[in-house]
């Protein structure tokens, strides 16, 4: 097997917001791999970090942001062909705006209700980055913006290329995200929830679009979700985001079917099945840490059945389970009491992994 | 204990995070953990106190001309125009003492063209401004919000035609109505008051609408419904007590309204008329000697700025506690 | 839009012809004697009365006097300039206000467009703080204590500028007025314009703009600018309004020959000149209404949301 292409690699990111009420450290470590092709889906509650992350991984953090610590490096073949890397940490806003946003990482947003520009038409929306990136001229960029428009599968795209936001509907809309996206042909694209906001039928739309542009162009994606279904659906690895920390990665078999870290137990506890007989769904007991204050140990131990004492002492380091597959949680430690995942969700991830294989 | 055992005997049902806290304790504390807000609210805080008793400890009346008989020629002699002084600082300061006949006398703002104390008139015109504002804005409250809330609570007809009136009324300037007033009332404080009740109660009302409008869909008024509670009921006493959070809000900018509008007002005649006196007809009798006593005009600017500064303040600081903006990370 | 234009319009025109109506109702039923410079007989004056047609039912009267002031005949006044017709007081009145609170307008919406937007480039550096203190002191203070502030520095004390308003020395004599008259606009413009920008910075869409490669001059001017003026025309309508309610007094002071020192004479002298108050109310009356249409009009024309009424819209 030919050596695998790191394009992005986040080491140790550490993150904190100054705000009115303190500063809330909200990343706390983070490091994130991804290779060119693959798609890694970042999964957790909201407020755990995920769309800082890939927002610093922009250059579009918020200028009461404080980075603390950490490397963003991205790996993009440069105007002259060859490949360059870049600590997008860094570089200046400028220099990112230039040679990375929109070139080689793109970005499609949660609520595609409020992320286009209301004021514009949306064939100038799409055209602004072609014509800044790629240097072709108005005419050209109108033709491939119209394109681009065909290939998210909306009709009558020149019609549609004089029409304000407002005269389209969600999912329209979030093609048109998408399309500009893709306006340049990135080597990443970041979804940050990219169906949240959508009706369900339409949601599966866009994951699909999603998946077919990325197979006939061959870019790497990173989504940001809190959905199970859509990580299962979509993605190749998976990275569980807890508090501001990774705390499980893994392949997404190994995720799903023997995970190892007590709350991926509870987030997929937690997720709806139709075959299940419990009459209640199981909820995680609790809501996220508040970042504001420092913790000391494991963050998610407040809410954890199986917290051991050293959990409120110590943060438990990153346990290999496999090459792919680790963990951040001290029942992984040898010294640890033997802890299985609770009966009631073996049973169900058998039942699952017997659906995907029948 | 050894660390790898497992924690016993925890309640991990317990939010530690989101603990219930009570409404308006999280609007008050909110309000205070600003400056702006705590500064707007000492300030009217200390103009309420003095505009109280301030007059009283002057030791004079807000109409009475400080005079002294000569004792060589036995005539009086009026304190007419005399700038600011306080003998005992003056002396602390190390100064010549005051040679005039006032010499012990104390006036710190001075006095007028008449011989009146300007800190006694100053401080009563505060509190005849505040007393015109507090007065006009409470009636408007009260017509405002049963407007409003009537309007808002039974929509469609009644509403339609209630709202078509707030618009005619609302298009009518201010000015107008004022020189309209003017044809029927006696120049002075009536004309003053009435001109603030016919304008400033369609922003109350229309606030209280909108509140109505939002609560009336919410399911408690549902369920009074159902329990049999009749309209009155529902109106003033399920949805009232949730409108006074916007309505404080509205309040705290209505006052500097009126107090500006009385002062201009005042200012151009059909005020407050002699020998009562506000901060409008003092900032009036200030530019009138200006080029006599120019000392004279600045206290009744300085305490409408503050009046103005102290409730907009309070305003904005509550307009946040009441809904707190989520920051940005 | 059309549709909404001449809704617009025509709800502009019945509003203010009701309040016209009722103006001339309350001035014509007000208790008194329309001619009281004048001694005359109990017959005399019903005589008067007959051929003034004073005793003809208030909707004919009514009639009779809007046919006249459509034609731009509003009577004479009662006390007021020794009964010259009102129409060609009101005329040169009309160009001194205009003129001076039509600089003040343009001046504080320019300058306060041109502070909002430096405060919010430089955000929570000085000229924020600056523009944050600026429009603090815009609210607080009313605009005849800054021209009384001017006018006694100015033209009292450095005698630089005229100490009254002198129509021969008119770019002179305007300065003092129009500059105090538009702080309260400029203050509330560059307060509304400072933080429309700052919440648009933050909106998805400028984050997306951003996320495309947008930067510096072009995300602004395109993205951030067009967003956030539009919601400036609508502060503006009050803003007319306040400055001319704030010419009243301003008027009255620098001693300028305008329409707001017309009301003031009208109301504030010895007798009331009640035809001046009825002409003077359906101006205002329409100024203020005209105002309010023209920016409601002006939003609708920029925003394309309500230009462009949401059809075509399908789901997928």
């Amino acid at each position: 097997m030919e050596e695998k292409d790191k394009i992005l690699d986040i080491k140790n990111l550490d993150v904190s917001f100054r705000t009115s009420a303190g500063t809330v450290h909200a990343l706390r470590g983070v490091n994130i791999d991804l290779y060119r092709g693959e798609t890694v889906a970042i999964v957790g509650e909201s407020g755990s970090g995920k769309s800082v992350s890939m927002k610093a991984a922009m250059g579009l953090l918020a200028p009461n942001a404080t980075v603390n610590d950490g490397q963003i490096l991205f790996r993009f073949k440069n105007s002259s062909g060859e490949i360059e890397e870049a600590d997008i940490l860094k570089k200046d806003k400028k220099w990112i705006r230039r040679n990375i946003n929109g070139k080689h990482m793109a970005m499609v947003f949660q609520d595609p209700m409020t992320s286009l520009d209301p004021t514009m038409p949306i064939g100038r929306q799409i055209t602004e980055g072609i014509i800044a990136h790629l240097g072709l001229s108005k005419k050209e960029a109108w033709e491939k913006a119209r394109d681009l428009l065909l290939e998210v599968g909306i009709t009558d795209a020149e019609k549609r290329m004089h029409h304000y936001p407002h005269q389209l509907s969600g999912g329209m809309r979030q093609r048109v995200v998408i399309a500009i996206a893709l306006s340049c042909d990135p080597d990443l694209l970041i979804c940050d929830e990219p169906t949240t906001a959508l009706d369900v039928t339409i949601q599966a739309m866009i994951l699909d679009l999603i998946m077919k542009v990325q197979k006939t162009r061959g870019i790497s994606v990173i989504y940001i979700t809190h959905d199970l279904g859509v990580v299962a659906k979509v993605a190749d690895y998976v990275n569980v985001m807890y508090a501001g920390k990774i705390v499980e990665v893994g392949n997404v078999n190994e995720i799903f079917y023997e995970p190892a870290h007590p709350y991926t137990w509870g987030l997929l506890s937690a997720m709806p099945d139709l075959s299940t007989d419990d009459v209640r769904l199981y909820t995680i007991p609790g809501s996220p840490p508040n970042l504001l204050h420092e913790m000391p140990g494991d963050a998610f131990a407040a809410r954890n059945p199986y917290a051991l004492a050293i959990d409120e002492k110590e943060h438990p380091p990153m346990f290999k389970i496999t090459e792919t597959h680790s963990a951040a949680t001290w029942l992984l430690d040898p010294r640890a009491p033997k802890v299985e995942m609770p009966a009631e969700l073996k049973a169900r991830l058998e039942r699952m992994r017997r659906e995907a294989q029948g | 204990m050894n660390d790898f055992e497992f924690l016993k005997n925890r309640n991990l049902q317990t939010d530690r995070n989101f603990a219930s806290q009570p409404y308006w304790a999280g609007v008050f504390k909110r309000f205070f953990a600003k400056k702006r807000p705590v500064i707007g609210l000492m300030i009217v805080s200390v103009i309420l106190l003095l505009a109280v008793i301030g007059p009283m400890v002057s030791g004079y009346s807000y109409r009475e001309i400080s005079s002294v008989i000569n004792p060589e020629t036995g005539k009086q002699v009026v304190a007419r125009g005399i700038s600011p002084r306080i003998p005992w600082l003056h002396s602390l300061l190390g100064k010549e003492p005051y040679t005039d006949f006032f010499a012990e006398k104390t006036f710190l703002f001075g006095t007028d063209d008449l011989g009146r104390d300007l800190w006694t008139r100053t401080w009563y015109g505060a509190r005849v401004s505040l007393l015109i504002a507090f007065v006009t804005i409470f009636i408007d409250v009260i017509i405002g919000m049963t407007f409003g809330l009537i309007s808002g609570y039974f929509g469609g007809v009644v509403d339609a035609i209630m709202q078509r009136f707030v618009e005619v009324a609302n298009s009518v300037p201010r000015l107008v109505i004022v020189s309209v007033l003017a044809i029927f009332m006696p120049k002075g404080i009536g004309l003053v008051i009435v001109a603030l009740l016919l304008t400033e109660w369609i922003g109350m009302s229309k606030i209280a609408r909108a509140e109505m409008l939002k609560i009336k869909e919410l399911e408690y008024i549902l369920a009074s419904r159902t329990l049999g509670a009749g309209n009155f009921n529902i109106i003033f006493k399920d949805v009232l007590p949730n409108t006074i959070g916007p309505i404080i809000t509205q309040v705290m900018f209505s006052i500097p309204t009126a107090i500006f509008t009385e002062a201009f007002l005042s200012f151009v005649g059909v005020g407050i008329m002699l020998p009562q006196c506000s901060v409008g007809s003092l900032i009036e009798d200030g530019f009138n000697n200006i080029t006599t006593l120019p000392y004279q005009i600045i206290p009744p600017i300085l305490v409408l700025a503050f009046m103005m500064l102290g409730f907009n303040f309070i305003g904005d600081g509550l307009r946040e506690a009441l809904a707190p903006k989520l920051e940005d990370m | 839009m059309k549709r909404y234009v001449i809704k617009r319009v025509l709800s502009a025109l019945l509003t203010l012809l009701l309040i016209t109506f009722l103006l001339f109702l309350l001035v014509r039923i007000m208790p008194g004697n329309p001619f009281p410079s004048e001694r005359m007989t109990a017959e005399a004056i019903e005589k008067k009365r007959a051929e003034m047609g004073l005793n003809d039912p208030i909707l004919v009267q009514f009639f009779h006097y809007m046919s006249k002031v459509l034609k731009g005949d509003f009577g004479k006044g009662t006390s007021l300039y020794y009964g010259a017709p009102i129409h060609t007081v009101l005329k040169k009145c009309l160009s001194n206000s205009f003129k001076i609170g039509g600089i003040a307008i343009l001046l504080g919406t320019f300058v306060g467009l041109l502070l909002g937007i430096v405060a919010a480039l430089n955000r929570d550096r000085f000229w924020d703080v600056f523009c944050s203190v600026f429009s603090i002191l815009g609210v607080c203070v009313p605009a005849y204590v800054f021209l009384i502030f001017l006018q006694y520095t100015f033209s009292y004390k450095l005698t630089l500028l005229p100490y009254f308003f002198d129509s021969t020395d008119f770019l002179r004599s305007t300065i003092i007025p129009s500059v105090s008259m538009s702080l309260f606009t400029m203050s509330t413009v560059a307060r509304f314009t400072r933080n429309e920008m700052v919440e648009v910075s933050d909106s998805d869409y400028v984050l997306l703009a951003e996320a495309k490669g947008m930067y510096g001059a072009k995300l602004i001017t395109r993205h951030v600018l067009r967003n956030a003026l539009i919601p400036v025309v609508t502060v503006l309508a009050p803003l007319v309004v306040d400055l001319l309610t704030g010419a009243l007094v301003v008027e009255k002071i620098y001693g300028i020959q305008g329409i707001g020192k017309l009301m003031v004479d009208a109301i504030s002298g010895e007798g009331i000149d009640y035809n001046y108050v009825l002409a003077l109310g359906i101006l205002y009356s329409a100024m203020y209404i005209g105002i309010m249409l023209v920016v409601d009009l002006l939003y609708g024309l920029l925003d394309p949301r309500i230009r462009i009424s949401a059809k075509g819209g399908d789901n997928g």
